[in-house]
Formats: C-alpha cells, structure tokens, sequence
C-alpha cells in the first residue's frame, strides 16, 4: 500500500491530451499532504516521446505490449488491474473521457474499488478519498467519500491548469510488460475528424444555438444573427444528434473548442460538458429563457427573454448599423 | 442479433432539483423522472439494428417510478419483450448496485448484445455499460457513435474530443455504451403505447440490492457560480438594442 497518487495519460497519434496533464498539476499537491509521489501511467508501445513529457510527474510507470498500442478498453483494464492492486496506491486519477469511463469503470468492477466520477476537486481526509463532483448536467455539486484506497477519480477536463503538468524533469521510469492482448475487443484504425465547411476554431463571432430552438427549422433566426455579424452557426451537442446542424459545428466535450472574440449562446442550457467547449471566449452573452440556466455562470451577459423576440430583434440592430 | 437494451429513469432537469433536508440527496416528493435520453439512443440503435439483421430487442429497467411506462414505450417502438426488475420506486439505487442486479438478469439469457446510454445525469459512482459488462465478464466499448454487424459481433466507433474517433470490431456478446444514435429516436404515439399496455405482459423479477457503490454522498449542493452574467433586462427590443450597443462599444459590431 503507498500514498502514491497514480495519473493516467491519454494519448493518440503521438498527441498527449491536456487533461492529462491537468490530472499531474491535480496530482502534486495531493502527493504532498499524502507524503507519496506523482506517478505517470504511461501505456503503449513505443512511449519514450510521451515519456519525456512527464516532467511533472516523480515516476512513470510505462505498461508497453502490442495488446496496448492503441488504446481498447479489454486491453487497458487488463494491464492496469494488476498494477492497482498490488501497488494499491492512495488514488489513480482518471480524465472523465471515453477512456477514463471505459478504463475506470472496468476497474472498478473488476477490482471492488469505489470509483467517482465528473470530478472537479479531490482531497484526502484522514487517508480517505474526498471528491467534489459536478451531476445533474452541472445543476448539483456532490461531495462523495471513498470508503478505502485506492480511490477511482475521474476528472472532468477544465477542472485544474493544464500548464500545472507540464513541466522540464526526467522522473525515474518503470518499465513493466503489458498481458497478451483480449481478442474480444479489436482496434482498428483511428478516423480523423471530416473537413469542414466552416472550422468554428478559427472563427472570431459565434452564434451557437442549443436545444431551446425547439425544432431544426427555425434555426434559421440563428443563421441570419450569424450572418449580419459576419460570424459563423455553431451548436450544442443536442442539435447535432438531433441531426439539426454537422458535427463540425459542435462545440463542447466531444466537439470542439473554441475561444472566439464573440460568442452568443441561444437556447443553450450550459451542461458542463458545452461550457468546456467555449468557457474562454473573450465575450459571452447568453439567451435562454431559464434564469438559472448554468451558461449564466460564464457569461458576461444575459439575457431571458424568447430568444425569437431578442435574436431577431438584435439582427435588425446590427444590420441597421 | 438478440438485444438487450438497459433503460433508467432519471429526474427530469426541466424542474428545479429541491435537495432533502438531510442534504444528501435530492427530495423525493419533488423529483420527476424521465428516460435517460441515453438509453433512448440505444433503444433506437437497437431497433434500427434488429431491422437490418433480424433478431429481437428486450427491454429491461430496474422496477423505480415510471419504468413501465419507458418498457410500455419500448414495446410500442418495437421491442419484442420487457423485463421489469425488482421493486425501486422509494430508494433509487446507485449505478454499482444497479450494475449487478442488471448483471445478474442478463447471466444466461444469451444476449449478444446489451446497449445502454453512454451515461446517465446522476451517474455519481460510475456508468452502466462498463459495469455491467464487468460484472458479466464480457467486452465494453463507451461512447459509441456508430455500430454495424460484423462477423460474430460488431463493428464500432468510439468517439473522443474533437470528432477523432477509433474504429473498434468487438465480438459478442458484448456491452456498448451508446452515446449517439444514427436516426433520432423514433416517436411512439399515445395510442401504441396504449396498446402496448393492453396487451403486452412485462416478465416481472425479484431482485434485492447487495452490496455497495464503495461511496458515500456526503452532500448535495449547489454550486456557487464563481461568476455571473449581467443580465438585460426589459423588451426584447430595447434589450437587442442595449446588446447591439455593447457590441459596437467592443468593435464587434460596425457604427
């Protein structure tokens, strides 16, 4: 059993993802208070690129085998179960991303270890596992302890400074073999997103419309605020399963992120997982007809009245200019 | 290809969330419950995937408030039979102990594939596939975008940040996280849910919790906004014009 604090990395086609190091800024003071160290969970084949960005880290643990060269859940959850187990360190922290949720779930019920997820904050109070998490699409905040160690954490992107990880060091490197790899689960390629029309990343203005627009074709309102600021429509992950809008105008999560000089948010309720997506843009404003809609804690302004009087309302102002 | 698909019932957010007095929970007498929209998802994943190849669809919900009308619904989409599971409607569960009664139905039934959303809005301990899956000690993908038949299972993406995705070919019986469906989910109308009431038996099974998620909700809360917005107040017209001002101010906006 340690006080370890053991993070694990998420990275593909050579690209280490941000809130892996977000975990290893997380990680450092929660090794101090516990006397442990910060140990990096580095698994792949050849790692020696993603190794030697692990300066923040005091170890990395590497798990190498042609079973994790690329990430599958069978293959993860079988090289980490052993590690966790016997080294049992104080916590593993996970990104709440489709490998924390795969991975941690697996582990958890494989082991019998508790796991939470949708962290924003995780402490130690006498040698147990304190987490503050975000549900109820970030209406709630829940404070959850862990019964014993090791603790699974998931942590949601944005929850600590990503340039807390990274930093200059060569930590001491394990090297462990990973287990023969499961057939029941088999990768095949990674598919690079599809090029765009619009790529909203390089947009100064955007309009970005949400569920509250209650049907696909009156998205139009959007569309023409958009156009009399010279921006582009971007949308909520909502409208996009809906089949409202391409994927490539998504913003959030599992869209993109975007930090545009404008950004006006219609009909968006601001589940955590958008506000992640466009919390840095220079200016917010909102309109969404529910006062205590979460997007009003990031925007500079709002507004709730119907965004079908407000939004047109708003064209004609600025096209009158 | 014989499905199963998980359904959950989940407060509804379009209430406000009144907290109990003993500030570890949310009050019961204020929550209403709608499907995980999810598991709406998968259950229309299913469906399109029983079209294609033949086969069957279960649906299957632990027994909590207004699971029989999400199974009634199911039936009315197109599944095949539901199965309602033990008695929840006081104590919701946690997704631990949910997991392996879930688990423990689905032993031996031979289903080649269990769908389930990809998570659910109280989701605290952990999500439904992964465990499940675990439990049963078979394969899970989550986050699943897309999924076709392959030979003796099948194939599927899983999507990450920024629309990358990884293409993964699984082999049943397996557990898929859903977190997009490929057409939105299918409207029942009133008067097929009705029928599906009248003349579909829901195959009823005991079950008792056991066991524990390993975590205890200290409390619920609020979160204190580190910031918030300015609102506008007024008519929509003198609010568009006071926006419209601000923006020029900022040389967002020409004039």
């Amino acid at each position: 059993m340690s006080q370890d604090i053991f993070a694990l990395i998420e990275h593909r086609a050579g690209q280490i993802s941000d809130p892996s190091f977000e975990l290893l800024g997380m990680a450092r003071p929660l090794a101090g208070a516990s006397g442990g160290e910060v140990v990096a969970l580095v698994l792949g084949r050849d790692v020696d690129a993603i190794t030697a960005q692990m300066g923040a880290a005091d170890r990395v643990i590497e798990i190498t085998g042609a079973s994790v060269e690329n990430f599958t859940p069978t293959g993860y959850v079988a090289a980490l179960r052993p590690l966790v187990e016997e080294r049992a360190p104080a916590l593993v922290l996970l990104p709440n991303s489709a490998v924390g949720m795969d991975v941690a779930g697996g582990l958890s019920a494989a082991t019998g270890l508790p796991l939470v997820g949708y962290a924003t904050d995780v402490r130690m109070e006498d040698g147990r596992p304190v987490v503050t998490s975000q549900i109820y699409a970030g209406k709630l905040n829940a404070e959850a302890v862990m019964d014993r160690t090791p603790g699974l954490v998931t942590v949601v992107a944005g929850a600590a400074p990503a340039d807390a990880g990274r930093a200059e060091g060569s930590p001491r490197v394990e090297r462990l073999e990973a287990p023969a790899a499961d057939a029941r689960v088999r990768f095949l390629r990674l598919v690079m997103p599809e090029a765009a029309d619009v790529d909203i990343t390089k947009e100064e203005i955007l309009v970005a419309v949400g569920r509250g627009i209650g049907d696909g074709d009156d998205i139009e309102v959007v569309e023409e605020l958009a156009e009399a600021l010279g921006g582009a429509v971007a949308c909520s992950r909502p409208v996009v399963d809906a089949g409202w809008l391409p994927k490539a105008r998504q913003v959030g999560k599992s869209g993109l992120k975007v930090k545009p000089k404008l950004y006006i948010a219609v009909g968006i309720s601001g589940a955590p997982e958008h506000l992640e997506g466009m919390r840095d843009a220079e200016l917010i404003v909102a309109i969404n007809s529910d006062p205590k809609a979460p997007i009003f804690s990031v925007a500079h302004y709002g507004v709730t009245e119907d965004l079908f009087d407000v939004v047109p309302a708003l064209t004609e102002q600025v096209e009158s200019a | 290809m014989n499905i199963a698909v998980l359904l959950k019932q989940v407060p509804d957010l379009a209430e406000d969330l009144e907290i109990a007095d003993s500030g570890d929970a949310l009050d019961p007498e204020y929550v209403t419950y709608v499907l995980n929209e999810f598991d709406d998802y998968a259950l229309e994943e299913a469906l399109q995937l029983k079209e294609a190849t033949g086969g069957s669809v279960t649906a299957i919900s632990l027994g909590t408030e207004d699971a029989e009308d999400a199974l009634y619904t199911a039936v009315a989409k197109g599944a095949d039979a539901a199965v309602k599971v033990g008695d929840f409607e006081e104590e919701p569960l946690d997704t631990h102990t949910a997991a392996r009664i879930l688990a423990s139905v689905l032993r031996d039934r031979g289903f080649d594939l269990i769908l389930t959303g990809v998570q659910a809005i109280d989701d605290l301990d952990g999500w439904t596939a992964p465990l499940v899956a675990t439990y049963l000690g078979i394969p899970h993908v989550s986050v699943v975008t897309h999924i076709a038949p392959s030979d003796g299972g099948v194939k599927v993406d899983q999507e990450y940040a920024g629309g990358l995705m990884a293409e993964f070919e699984v082999s049943f019986p397996a557990v898929l996280g859903v977190q997009a469906a490929r057409a939105v989910p299918r409207y029942a109308p009133v008067s097929k849910v009705r029928q599906a009431m009248q003349t579909t038996e829901i195959e009823e099974i005991g079950a008792e919790p056991e066991g524990s998620s390993g975590i205890t909700v200290r409390r619920l809360y609020a979160p204190e906004a580190a910031g918030h917005a300015e609102m506008l107040e007024g008519a929509p017209e003198a609010v568009a014009e006071r926006l419209a001002s601000i923006l020029r101010e900022r040389g967002l906006v020409a004039g």
